[in-house]
């Protein structure tokens, strides 16, 4: 059968299983959506390529399946850069898939030429410019093959236009590309580690996204209750954990709870499970956890010892690697150390101000958890309701948290979501989201309103950058330059102006009915809250300072103004 | 014989790749190195056998984020081995006479 490069395209993406793209068309990847014509996949039509990227990241991340977006060559990839990077810093399977101009002009300057590879190099896992149209039948299983498999990531295939056209006989499929079975370790590192485990009086877990990725969360919590593993989480790693557990602690670092970064100061073990040792984590890496040994697990061999030495570094799929240790694992006595994390936790909780007002950032996030269906998926932007969705929204399972946490994108929220409720039509999404990261990438509240997704968008509103003003005010002598945003659009107004449903708490009578009303509604609705200026998220570490010099926070100052 | 680092104070590696041949193998290794602000001293690069793979030799200083930086080169696509030789390797003390000013 005689098929042009595009038809090839789109005839791998059906055979991977793909039934949604996201993606903008231009003039260098028209041959491409020609194809997509008669596909059976659905496109999203975004509003932006950015927007595009991370409609395929929520996809992503709240299914686990790698997904796919397209974008044109020129403005159209160097738009998208942002999301592969991404989708990079938090090992998210995505492939995009980019137009270029035909071969012959490579090198030219052409109309929206750029090095797309040159570009995606540094962002990617790994990046294609395809040169023949044959490659592409190698190509594209195997770029479904790299995002997936071992740490996963984006992967970048950029098509000159030409080569979409260009038609080839096919007479045999290639088998489509998928996860490869993950490694474990060798029984003699796993029994080391044990003995460790086995040794210790105060022992703690340090877990991050890759429990998510390796499916790992029962085992990990299994293990956790039969040995009395106190359990601390990254950001990328919320819900692996259930957030009423007794044995889980919140969040560590930067703006944990005071209890968790003190007791990660006191315990003589870290087991730390699918994690990376990012510097909001740590704090100051020198003086984390400096009375522990650290047994460090991660199936990236380049993440052990990079930026802390492990005693026992274990490099393989942390699922397997824990499923292995789990029945050597013994169940040791450790009520001192319970009790003592128990000491530490009545003495320095999390505090959260304002908890039974709806208007105030705790109590909105409360509010909204205890209006949410119970399977909702929850997207933030990033910045302060970032931290304060991540300290007290009660997190219960995996993938139940979609957030930019490495590269710590503002705009990612509302894409995200819209991928997430294309992913699971039924499930309603929450997007939790500031008035400075909304407007990073607003208009994607066309694309929702065109795909019907059920998705609530929670704007707290405080005309700032309040991450940034609350850093000035800390760290800068309370000189706000440049955070401040003087022009207040009217957020439920611009919502309406798209077609979305759109509520203000600041003005309903009873905020929590209005609430209530706002997320049974279904369909895109956007709720608008004003929040003071002046709230801060504490405790914080400041950065570059060891997590146990928190700021904020403390059990017998109120810090609420 | 004098060796390429013989007049320098900071300590060298030879680093050996053998990688896919294909044009963007070389910005990948280069990029790997530049990204992290790691100087590479010398580069050189020629396809072996049927020109499908090529062997790349590196001139790098040993400092203690080299053993990472092997590490990142085995995650590379298209890195297929990386081999570590001493200083005074005869790939780079054969060139001298190229280099001099």
């Amino acid at each position: 059968m005689q098929l042009s490069g595009a038809e090839i395209i789109v005839k791998l993406l059906e055979r991977q299983g793909v039934t949604q793209v996201s993606g903008i068309p231009g003039g260098a990847n028209l041959p491409l959506y020609d194809a997509l014509k008669t596909s059976s996949i659905r496109h999203i039509l975004a509003r932006h390529e950015q927007g595009a990227g991370f409609i395929a990241q929520g996809m992503a991340r709240a299914s686990g399946r790698t997904s796919v977006c397209f974008a044109t060559s020129g403005p159209g990839v160097t738009n998208l850069l942002t999301a592969i990077a991404d989708a990079r810093l938090d090992s998210i399977p995505i492939i995009a898939i980019t137009g270029q101009v035909p071969l012959s002009m490579i090198g030219t300057d052409a109309f929206q030429e750029i090095d797309t590879y040159g570009l995606t190099l540094p962002v990617t896992k790994h990046n294609y410019l395809v040169r023949s149209v044959e490659e592409l039948l190698t190509v594209i299983p195997k770029a479904f093959q790299l995002a997936a498999s071992g740490r996963p990531g984006p992967v970048a295939i950029d098509v000159p236009k030409d080569l979409q056209f260009k038609k080839i006989e096919v007479t045999e499929w290639p088998e489509p590309g998928g996860r490869l079975p993950a490694k474990g370790a060798d029984d003699a590192v796993i029994d080391q580690m044990v003995d460790i485990i086995n040794q210790s009086k105060r022992p703690m877990f340090y877990i991050g996204g890759g429990i998510i990725h390796a499916g790992a969360a029962e085992t990990v919590r299994r293990i956790a209750e039969k040995a009395s593993i106190p359990t601390t989480s990254t950001l990328m790693g919320l819900g692996a954990i259930p957030s009423n557990h007794p044995l889980f602690m919140g969040m560590l670092g930067m703006h944990a709870a005071r209890y968790t970064n003190m007791a990660l100061d006191e315990c003589d073990l870290l087991i730390a499970a699918g994690v990376r040792f990012d510097d909001r984590a740590t704090g100051k890496v020198a003086q984390f956890c400096s009375h522990a040994r650290i047994i460090h697990i991660d199936i990236d061999p380049s993440e052990l010892g990079k930026i802390k030495m492990p005693f026992v570094g274990v490099e393989g799929d942390v699922g397997k690697v824990l499923a292995a240790a789990e029945d050597r694992i013994k169940a040791v006595d450790r009520s001192e150390w319970l009790n003592r994390i128990c000491e530490l936790k009545t003495a320095h909780p999390l505090l959260m101000p304002g908890a039974d007002d709806p208007m105030s950032p705790y109590g909105l996030v409360l509010q909204a958890a205890a209006t949410a269906e119970p399977d909702a998926i929850i997207t933030t932007d990033v910045g302060q309701h970032q931290m304060w969705v991540a300290q007290s929204f009660p997190f219960s399972y995996p993938r139940q948290l979609l957030t930019s946490g490495g590269l710590g994108t503002m705009g990612f929220g509302l894409p995200a979501a819209i991928g997430a409720g294309l992913a699971y039509p039924n499930r309603q999404i929450i997007c939790f989201t500031g008035d400075g990261s909304l407007l990073m990438n607003i208009q994607e509240l066309a694309t929702a309103v065109e795909e019907g997704v059920n998705i609530k968008v929670v704007v707290m509103n405080n005309s700032h950058l309040g991450l940034v003003r609350q850093q000035q005010e800390l760290f800068y002598g309370a000189r706000f330059s440049a955070s401040r945003f003087h022009a207040e659009p009217d957020f439920a107004a611009v919502a309406r102006g798209f077609g979305v449903e759109a509520v203000d708490l600041g003005t309903a009578s009873n905020p929590r009915s209005a609430l209530k009303k706002a997320f049974e509604f279904r369909g895109p609705c956007l709720i608008n809250v004003p929040i003071p200026a002046e709230e801060k998220v504490f405790p914080m570490v400041p950065p570059g300072a060891a997590n146990r010099d928190m700021i904020g926070g403390e059990n017998h100052v109120d810090t609420r103004r | 014989m004098s060796t390429p680092v013989a007049n320098h104070t900071k300590p060298r590696t030879v680093l050996e790749l053998e990688v896919n041949n294909h044009p963007g193998v070389m910005s990948h290794v280069c990029g790997l190195f530049s990204r992290r602000a790691f100087n590479v001293e010398g580069i050189l690069c020629m396809p072996i056998g049927d020109g499908r793979r090529s062997r790349i030799y590196l001139l790098v200083n040993e400092d203690e984020r080299l053993q990472n930086m092997v590490k990142q080169l085995y995650k590379l696509e298209d890195v297929l081995e990386v081999a570590q030789h001493d200083p005074d390797h005869r790939v780079f003390a054969q060139l001298e006479e190229y280099f001099r000013e």
